[in-house]
């Protein structure tokens, strides 16, 4: 039963993702050149309701539907490795026109080079395991 | 209903996403994409070469099964909830992907010399397509996490560490666009 909320929570993620074009690889072109508010639209709508979202479950003490109090563990504090890491994302990201969520949406599509995508984020998922300890963070 | 078919404007977009961010937290987990990329090393024995993938993937089953959802809902989305699904880019955009040789954009979802299947007979084609994705897994996991583990989810909850990855993301995006494209496109 709850495989069927994660997979259906998946399918409104994927079909929202394609829908709004955030998918589209033009797209996140275009955010780049500042060429059309439509991305930084989506993004900022999305961080303020989420903002909103999150004092209220904070505030209210919120329950998940199990029972759980839901808890919101903050990242570690640190400098290097976001900064770092966000830029070779960044890079990544403009290049590919796809971020790990519209990776899938595209597969899904019929996209099939996409596949390729996929694989090199594994791979480069992977190179930064073995290089975790050698790396700034 | 036709506006279904036609691409959902950011003041329904935003919102719905901020919704999944929701319904995420209401089933007790968390919203966050990339760390699927790090479950499936774990999955392919990664464990064996890296403390880094010693974890029981079983207790992150739950987001493989959302990512297994999001690809269906993108064959549903482009299957049977689009009419046309090209996407209209601010016309002076266009002209710039003109000249660096993007002939279909303003008229295509994705551009067709890398993601139409000839892509895979391409070597440059080929070259991007696994430096872009390398980058991808390569950087969220250093930043420890993506657009929506930082950009949606650290944001929202007015984390620092995710303001920095997102200035990151910014600034890196901003560099392959402005100062890299024009020297392989």
């Amino acid at each position: 039963m709850k495989s069927i909320i994660y997979v259906l929570i998946g399918v409104i993620f994927g079909i929202v993702l394609f829908k709004s074009e955030a998918a589209s690889w033009f797209r996140i072109y275009e955010m780049f050149q500042f060429g059309s508010f439509h991305m930084y639209g989506i993004i900022g709508s999305a961080v303020a309701l989420g903002i909103l979202t999150i004092k209220v479950i904070k505030r209210r003490k919120v329950k998940s539907i199990f029972g759980e109090e839901i808890k919101i563990t903050p990242k570690n504090e640190g400098f290097k490795q976001y900064i770092f890491g966000g830029i070779i994302f960044g890079l990544g990201w403009a290049l590919a026109g796809a971020c790990p969520g519209p990776m899938f949406v595209l597969f899904g599509a019929g996209f099939m080079p996409i596949l390729i995508v996929i694989l090199a984020s594994i791979l480069g998922t992977y190179v930064y395991g073995l290089l975790k300890d050698k790396l700034p963070h | 209903m036709n506006f279904i078919y036609e691409p959902w404007p950011w003041y329904i977009s935003g919102p719905m996403i901020t919704f999944i961010m929701f319904l995420l937290l209401i089933v007790g987990k968390r919203f966050g994409m990339s760390s699927n990329l790090r479950t499936i090393c774990t999955i392919c024995g990664a464990g064996k070469t890296s403390k880094f993938f010693q974890f029981d993937w079983k207790s992150q089953r739950w987001n493989l099964l959302v990512i297994f959802g999001i690809v269906i809902g993108g064959y549903i989305a482009l299957n049977f909830l689009s009419n046309d699904t090209s996407v209209k880019l601010n016309p002076s955009v266009v002209s710039k992907l003109n000249a660096m040789g993007f002939a279909d954009a303003g008229n295509n979802y994705m551009p067709a010399q890398l993601f139409e299947n000839h892509a895979f007979r391409d070597y440059k084609s080929l070259l991007l397509l696994i430096i872009g994705g390398f980058l991808v897994g390569f950087g969220a996991r250093y930043a420890g996490g993506c657009t929506s583990g930082h950009a949606i989810s650290g944001l929202s909850n007015l984390q620092k560490p995710s303001l920095i990855a997102v200035i990151g993301f910014f600034t890196g995006g901003l560099i392959m666009v402005h100062l890299i494209f024009p020297l392989i496109f």
